[in-house]
């Protein structure tokens, strides 16, 4: 990095955001439970996180949520724009330990990786989300940290599941093909 | 006299991550002024000789470089992207990637904001390349309401903004449809008809670039130059069968004649190729030999459309009154030009979208009921860009992902599934990580990850987009293969050779209306269907015109009959 | 099929001429003011200007009425769950309980709940007008300038911009990739089983991922190739300078927030509060 963020860094924020916001308004699937949908955008945000590093992952979650609020819901919900900016930026701190762009992904990464993004999701939905609610809004406390673990939980589980599922596939496209042989 | 721009001496490169070189020994010297075209199969190292020029290697791609490759006198390597990006411009092939900025007039704009050229100054050289590519009446457009052809242009102009010696074309034709294609070849043309100018054109669609004008082509064949020469002492030459790419239609339909091609004859191009008595006699005796037109059997109807409208707002419609009837085993062209309505096609046949009015009859059945999940037990779909269906680890996991779903496990799994991977000729790669396939390997997952599934119906989005000859010949002899083996076959595409080869029948949709419903030789020469549809004639129908050998229309009938016959042996 | 989203439409208002960058700062000052208000004259007094605000930029119903709806249903859901989860949260805030009728158990109608949550309603309407005007009204090719003039990177500034840039591309590609998907009979709906549903959602993600990497790699590599990143700075076709609206704009948002403030803090509370203590 000679002055700031490198150009491939500049353009993954920019990718990443765009389908931050793509797959926050059209890639929540529901979860069978009430109320409660697989945000699928997390899963890929952790992934760009370990890809990009933690100042990617932060803006990702910053610029894409704030973007995705302001398209199609006419208004940034600004505490948890936040919290989806600390979600990036702390799986992000991951990208150092777990070299994923020599395809390696194996279980002890998996278990460093997860407890990352439990982490990370931990801190965004029960303390700050809720927290800002409380400062900015002034909303009810048991009311915004209800929320607040109903979807930590859920994200947890949506990472834990299908963040882990995304890593293990983009694992498997950057494996050294070595020696492969047709078999008859 | 002339001026050297480009030197390349003894020169190699090789990739970091690959074991070999990817280039070997390169001696080219290009001089200022010329128009260059350089041609060869995928993998033959063209692109890498582009990045060379242009700086990506080994500033984004890296490397080894060996020898000596000196640009307008300084050595590549001595200098930064940055100062080689004021001494060569690039368009790029995918326009998309390309055009970064919000509008037309940011995007010609981008490089001298990144040179913090003042902004009264800017509005006044954008407005002068812009003009320069013809756009000047879109600065304030969105790249999603410019076709292909536009927004090629926009980056074209996005180059010329900042005065720039070399333009470096990297296969411009790739994304564009075939008359678009010519507009942007008269483009480069006039753009390099400027003295200062020095064009570089990497490209393998080559009639299609010798329509305007070509300096040198300079042949490459892995990894090497395998030859440097003129456009007439190469088309008289053997050296594109050799090297795999496919010669221009009217030099092979004089060859068929028994024409023998040199470069005194100047086949270069269609209008200035000599038509002696000789070769008018040969054209003659050659198209009085050939039969007459046969009639096409009649078949069952097996997928048929009957009066179809579709809109996503009832007042504005993107398909209207469509019918058409596809017989069982036709393989069959869909053609029109972007928004005609293709795509919706496709996906109302899927059971994407339902129509407003009118049905949609598979084997006499009316589909309206079926979901998208039925219907894919007898329609199977194939997009344009493998990557986008592509989701498993290794071959076999793709390809089994289908049946897998559909609840298929164990042995039936295995053995349906290896039954795929043979007839696409994948068996020995299955359990290869898809990573490791090129890109007509990986387009052949797709297929057996379709085939799988047994469908009667086999829709594909530009079958061969992105392809050179010999993969495009593969790829088409595959499908050939599958629709003799009964499947029915379904191509929407731009690609005019795989109608004039392939296709029992083309059907022409333009503003959401069918307009032509006809064999390919009858859609190929009709001068409004073909402008339409922003086709091209082909240049076997001018050959025939200029000649005077029969009627135009049949003669290149009977080319492409005799052509089919040649190919099949 | 295809969502509606917010745009922007080249209209002739005041509020359109103002500069992206004026507007992004009076909406940043805006949003910080109403965040930390809860004076409900205050409250009220934006809400009226914002308003006029809107009345002025001659914006359109149908071009946000969708999202009014939206943000309207969410609201009153937000509402009710207030109400359900802390029926006396007014009672707690303004130290009074005025009972204006009861319901079942703890679930009793007060006015100072009434009033908390009218409260919390005029807090959204201050910066909803606001937020939308903002995003009807500011040309997107302005916005990254905007960015850029009021401190941020031009790198990050420039991300924001390629985001907005291939947010269409990306939505084309979800879409073409769940077609061919669904057209696989790989099917998302609740009619699969959870599980299956996941597999087959990563089925979608990951191709979308993958070509979303490689345009990572062709963008940057267009990039690269023309110069960006090669200076500190960098200039902005579509920056356009300040003029006298811009700065009566930045006074009257200064203003607001300073008055807002005094009317809100005078007397050490956060809240109006309209209940006489009862003691």
């Amino acid at each position: 990095m000679r002055k700031g963020l490198s150009i491939i860094t500049v353009v993954a924020i920019g990718i990443g955001a765009a389908l931050f916001v793509i797959l926050g308004r059209f890639g929540s699937i529901p979860s069978g439970l009430p109320d409660t949908n697989i945000e699928t955008t997390y899963a890929v945000l952790s992934l760009f996180s370990v890809l990009y590093g933690p100042i990617a992952g932060l803006l990702i979650g910053l610029i894409g949520h704030t973007l995705k609020d302001a398209i199609f819901y006419g208004s940034p919900w600004f505490s948890w724009v936040i919290a989806s900016g600390v979600v990036g930026l702390v799986v992000g701190f991951a990208a150092r330990s777990i070299r994923i762009h020599d395809g390696e992904f194996g279980a002890k990464q998996i278990v460093r990786f997860n407890l990352i993004q439990i982490l990370a999701n931990a801190v965004a939905w029960f303390v700050i989300a809720p927290v800002l609610d409380i400062l900015i809004y002034a909303e009810p406390s048991d009311k915004v940290f209800t929320q607040g673990l109903v979807a930590g939980a859920s994200n947890i589980v949506t990472v834990a599941v299908l963040g882990t599922l995304l890593l293990l596939a983009y694992a498997k496209t950057r494996t050294k093909q070595g020696s492969l042989t047709k078999e008859a | 006299m002339k001026k050297p721009i480009i030197e390349f001496e003894n020169f190699g490169f090789q990739y970091r991550a690959q074991a070999a070189p990817t280039l070997q020994d390169i001696n080219l010297t290009l001089y200022e002024g010329e128009t260059v075209l350089i041609v060869g199969p995928s993998g033959s190292g063209k692109s890498t000789l582009a990045h060379c020029i242009n700086g990506l290697v080994p500033f984004f791609y890296p490397g080894t470089m060996t020898g000596s490759l000196r640009i307008q006198g300084k050595e590549q390597r001595s200098l930064s992207i940055f100062q080689l990006s004021e001494l060569v411009g690039t368009v790029l092939q995918d326009p998309d990637g390309q055009f970064v900025g919000l509008t037309v007039a940011e995007d010609i704009a981008f490089k001298l904001e990144n040179k913090n050229v003042p902004q009264a100054e800017m509005i006044g050289k954008v407005a002068a390349a812009a003009e320069a590519v013809d756009i000047l009446a879109q600065l304030r457009s969105s790249p999603h309401e410019l076709s292909g052809g536009q927004k090629q242009r926009t980056t074209l102009g996005g180059v010329l903004v900042d005065d720039v010696g070399i333009l470096l074309f990297d296969e411009p034709l790739a994304n564009l449809d075939p008359r678009t294609g010519k507009s942007a070849i008269e483009l480069i043309e006039r753009i390099g008809s400027r003295p200062d100018k020095t064009v570089i054109v990497i490209e393998h669609r080559l009639e299609d670039v010798l329509h305007g004008r070509v300096d040198r082509i300079v042949v490459m064949h892995e990894g090497r130059i395998r030859a440097d020469l003129t456009p007439g002492e190469l088309l008289s030459s053997d050296l594109l069968a050799e090297t795999g790419i496919r010669e221009p239609l009217y030099i092979t339909a004089l060859k068929y004649a028994g024409c023998r091609i040199t470069p005194d004859g100047r086949p270069e191009h269609i209008d200035s190729v000599r038509l002696d008595d000789g070769v008018i006699g040969k054209l003659k005796s050659w198209y009085e030999s050939q039969d007459r037109e046969e009639i096409p059997e009649e078949r069952e109807a097996v997928l048929e459309l009957e009066q179809v409208d579709f809109g996503y707002d009832a007042d504005r419609l993107i398909l209207r009154d469509v019918s058409l009837r596809i017989g069982q085993g036709e393989m069959v062209s869909i053609v029109g030009k972007n928004g005609a309505g293709k795509s919706t096609l496709s996906k109302l046949i899927c059971g994407f979208h339902h129509p407003g009015r009118g049905r949609i009859l598979f084997r006499g059945r009316d589909m309206r009921g079926d979901t998208i999940k039925e219907r894919s037990r007898h329609i199977g779909y194939v997009m344009q860009n493998p990557n986008q269906m592509i989701s498993k680890g290794t071959v076999f996991e793709e390809t089994a992902f289908g049946l897998q779903v559909r609840g298929v496990s164990g042995e039936e799994l295995k053995e349906r599934v290896f039954a795929a991977l043979r007839i696409c000729g994948l068996y020995e790669f299955r359990n290869w990580p898809i990573s490791a396939l090129s890109f007509g390997q990986k387009k052949r997952v797709t297929i057996a990850s379709i085939l799988v599934m047994k469908p009667d119906v086999l829709i594909l989005d530009e079958p061969t987009a992105g392809q050179d000859y010999r993969h495009y010949n593969e790829m088409m002899e595959f499908l050939l293969e599958l629709n003799r083996g009964g499947i029915t076959v379904i191509m929407i595409t731009h690609d005019m050779h795989l109608m004039m080869e392939y296709a029992h029948r083309t059907i022409v949709l333009a503003d959401g209306r069918k307009i032509a419903d006809d064999r390919p030789a009858a859609i190929l020469t009709d001068p409004a269907v073909v402008a339409t549809a922003n086709l091209k004639e082909t240049s076997v129908y001018e050959l025939a015109r200029r000649a005077g050998v029969g009627e135009p229309k049949e003669f290149v009938r009977r080319f492409i009959a005799y052509d089919r016959r040649i190919r099949a042996r | 099929m295809k969502a509606k989203m917010l745009t922007y439409t080249r209209l002739e208002s005041p509020i359109h001429r103002l500069t992206g960058a004026v507007k992004l700062i009076f909406f940043a000052l805006w949003s910080v003011t109403a965040m930390i208000t809860y004076d409900t004259r205050s409250l009220l007094a934006m809400f009226l200007f914002g308003l006029v605000m809107f009345k002025i930029s001659k914006v359109k119903f149908r071009d946000y009425s969708f999202v009014l709806y939206l943000i309207l249903f969410f609201m009153l859901l937000n509402q009710l769950a207030v109400y359900l989860f802390s029926p006396a949260e007014g009672v707690k805030i303004y130290g009074t309980s005025h009972e204006w009728f009861h319901i079942a158990g703890r679930y009793n109608v007060t006015w100072e709940q009434l009033f908390y949550q009218f409260n919390i309603l005029l807090k959204y309407f201050t910066v909803i007008p606001m937020a939308l005007l903002f995003l009807l009204t500011t040309d997107p090719s302005e916005f990254a300038a905007s960015l850029n003039r009021v401190g941020v990177s031009y790198r990050i500034a420039y991300a924001v911009s390629i985001a907005m840039r291939y947010i269409p591309d990306i939505q084309r590609d979800f879409h073409n990739i769940s077609f061919a998907a669904q057209a696989r009979g790989i099917d998302m709906s609740k009619k699969e089983k959870l599980g299956a549903r996941i597999k087959n959602v990563s089925a979608v993600l990951m191709p979308l991922i993958l070509t979303s990497l490689q345009r990572i790699e062709t963008v940057s590599a267009a990039m690269e190739l023309r110069a960006f990143g090669h200076g500190r700075t960098r200039t902005w076709y579509n920056a356009r300078p300040f003029g006298k609206a811009d700065f009566a704009a930045l006074a009257i948002i200064v203003a607001i927030l300073a008055g807002s403030m005094l009317l809100t803090f005078h007397d050490g509370s956060r809240f109006y509060n309209i209940f006489e203590r009862t003691e």
